[in-house]
């Protein structure tokens, strides 16, 4: 009791996310297990996961670093289409699809870092809206690249073109991914699980970079630049850690959502699904890891529980959306939760406290 | 550099620089000296008469031996056709408390920005503790060791005042991004440095029990202490304030006062402040610059500032 105590606002807070998530992960997956739940439900388990890294990913972007970046789902796409071959290109050397699924994955997060750096140089030379502008064409760029990509797997290895499938000059094999027609036919090898560790890992990746010194010099910047530099902090470092780091979250996510289909299209990870992201992100509070996840969740499962209406549903999702952010911006509402969570932190206090008084009495 | 050196340095400058201005009448010499003239003229040349060149640099006597923490020399800058600082000469000592005085828009801050390299200056040298600070950037010059607050405080509002001070002690704590994200040992090592060093820091100004506040939400005074408190972080060889007592009522001000003489008696640095309250001024700072349109119209103690008739103009105008 005494350790939770000493624990400072931001760690609790932090263990309060991890339990979140964790219970969530288990009444799923329980329910999933006793069949309580739609077959239409279990098909979007592993999409609201890597929906929800998307979300922590780009929360590290605007809310902690405050640069409003709309091309994320171009790193998703490059993490996707990368693990995809990664994991084709694998299927012979490991039986394992857990295995062939986390290296897929983890070579998908390289390949988005990479990205990350690359956008990252040039955009860095930016600020506000021109760099939201510029994020926003390199998003577009991605998907075009990948729109004319060709990758084939022979017995000689992996091919690549950017013209067309004839100019890969395979012998027999495969093509992995054919231009506009994207991916198709490799093995769905995603689980709940893998994504709900994937969360886990994205959750303990940002929550302990925010509270480390590096973490700290990325917020300093948000608040103050100049005020940041005065104290000799490099600022455009850690705006590139930060995009960086969050590219290549957005790549692992974009992996494991890719294997969790048979085919996947460049024009999924168009404009849109930047935009979604980034509603999820706004939604939940910019700089509020545990609201983004929430809304990541709720917001992705909503379209498909208001299918019942029909044509009505992107309406529906629409007016949602509109009267939350009426709502968690009136200052009324706002007032009543904060008096609200300041009622219950107190309680939890004086329970804490009388429970650390009855420990000194048995003694 | 040591002090003669820089003496050497300056002088030898200085003596470019008239040759320069002179230089028929030096070219004569040398063709005459060359053996171009008449020859007989060689042996009796005139006995040239050898003197230290002018110069106004003042520093408090202990420091006179030691490397000044800071040299100004010729520094200027222009925005467009507006000369905002012009051929500014100035000394800070090591353990200085010096101030930097003038009416509004003189270019006080402006030479500030020119020392923290917010603009890069258009003429001159920096030397800071005998380096030159050219082609450096705000970052950079902030790891050489000077510090400074804002004339509009600039604090990081939204987080608390503890890692207001963390982030100044950014720079003298290490700790990688991969051992922040995945809790190294040397995570845990170096957050307890910061925290110990935080809250050392914070007590300075008796703010260590405010350490969890965050820091948009403390009163004025408090804000423009804990700015002190987070320059003082990046442990400085030179502290720039920028009105530090701008907003704050005569207890807060004397309270001030004191913890300013008690920083560099501490810290074993100098302060160069700029302030309009002249109690301020005139009761700590023992050397005095005074601005005006961009120039330096006086230097001194803080008496010999007193008595002069072209401060009191500045300030007050011509007497009729």
């Amino acid at each position: 009791m005494d350790k939770i105590r000493n624990m400072s606002r931001e760690s609790r807070s932090n263990f309060i996310t991890y339990g979140m998530v964790i219970i969530a992960y288990a009444i799923m997956q329980a329910l999933a297990s006793m069949h309580a739940i739609s077959s239409s439900m279990t098909g979007l388990l592993v999409p609201i996961t890597a929906y929800i890294c998307m979300a922590i990913s780009l929360n590290l972007v605007v809310g902690v670093s405050g640069e409003l970046s709309l091309g994320h789902a171009g790193f998703m796409s490059v993490g996707a289409f990368t693990g995809v071959v990664a994991a084709s290109a694998l299927a012979g050397a490991i039986e394992s699809t857990m295995l062939r699924l986390l290296l897929s994955i983890v070579i998908a997060g390289v390949a988005a870092a990479v990205a990350g750096i690359l956008i990252g140089i040039p955009v860095m030379r930016l600020r506000g809206d021109y760099l939201a502008i510029v994020t926003l064409a390199f998003g577009e760029i991605i998907k075009n690249l990948l729109n004319n990509l060709y990758v084939g797997l022979d017995a000689r290895g992996l091919h690549f073109s950017m013209t067309d499938t004839a100019s890969l000059g395979m012998d027999g094999g495969k093509v992995l991914v054919n231009g506009p027609q994207g991916a198709v036919g490799f093995p769905m090898i995603s689980t709940f699980t893998a994504g709900f560790l994937l969360v886990m890992f994205t959750l303990i990746v940002v929550q302990n970079l925010i509270n480390s010194r590096s973490g700290r010099a990325i917020k300093a910047v948000r608040d103050n630049r100049i005020a940041a530099e005065s104290v000799g902090i490099d600022t455009t470092k850690y705006r590139l850690m930060a995009f960086v780091v969050s590219a290549a979250l957005a790549g692992m996510a974009g992996a494991l959502y890719a294997q969790n289909y048979t085919a996947i299209v460049p024009k999924k990870f168009d404009f849109n699904t930047s935009i979604l992201i980034l509603v999820f992100v706004v939604l939940g509070g910019m700089g509020n890891i545990r609201g983004g996840i929430i809304s990541a969740a709720l917001l992705t499962i909503l379209p498909e529980k208001l299918r019942f209406i029909g044509d009505y549903r992107m309406l529906m999702y629409a007016i949602v959306l509109i009267l939350v952010m009426l709502f968690s911006n009136n200052a009324q509402v706002r007032m009543q939760i904060e008096a609200l969570r300041h009622r219950i932190s107190h309680r939890v206090d004086d329970q804490l406290d009388a429970q650390a008084a009855k420990g000194g009495d048995a003694r | 550099m040591t002090r003669d050196e820089g003496t050497y340095k300056a002088q030898s400058e200085h003596a470019a620089k008239t040759e320069t201005r002179h230089e028929g009448t030096y070219r004569a010499q040398a063709e005459r000296a060359a053996g171009k003239g008449a020859p007989e003229h060689r042996h009796n040349r005139q006995r040239t008469k050898m003197v230290a060149p002018p110069n106004d640099y003042l520093v408090p006597e202990r420091d006179a031996l030691l490397t000044p923490v800071l040299e100004c020399r010729h520094l200027g800058i222009d925005f467009g056709g507006l000369k905002a600082v012009e051929d500014l000469n100035l000394m800070v000592g090591k353990t200085e408390i010096a101030g930097l005085i003038g009416p509004n828009g003189a270019g006080k801050t402006t030479v500030f920005n020119l020392l923290t390299k917010v603009y890069q200056p258009t003429r001159g040298t920096i030397l800071l503790d005998g380096q030159d600070t050219a082609g450096m950037d705000t970052a950079r010059v902030s790891r050489e060791g000077i510090a400074r607050t804002f004339q509009n405080i600039r604090l990081f509002d939204s987080l608390t005042v503890e890692d207001n001070v963390k982030i100044g002690l950014h720079n003298q704590v290490e700790c990688g991004m991969w051992s922040g994200i995945f809790r190294a040992p040397r995570y845990w090592l170096s957050e307890q440095e910061f925290h110990r060093r935080a809250l050392e820091l914070l007590d300075v100004f008796n703010m260590a029990d405010n350490a969890d506040d965050i820091a948009g939400s403390l009163p004025y005074g408090a804000q423009r202490r804990l700015e002190i408190v987070r320059a003082l972080a990046t442990n400085p060889k030179l502290l720039l304030l920028d009105e530090p007592a701008a907003g704050m009522n005569p207890v807060e001000t004397e309270e001030l006062m004191d913890n300013i003489v008690k920083i560099r008696d501490d810290f074993q640095i100098a302060v160069l402040l700029i302030e309009h309250d002249m109690d301020l001024v005139m009761g700590i700072c023992e050397g005095i610059v005074v601005l005006n349109f961009g120039k330096v119209i006086a230097k001194g103690t803080p008496e010999e500032i007193q008595a002069n008739p072209q401060v009191v103009e500045a300030y007050l105008g011509k007497q009729e």
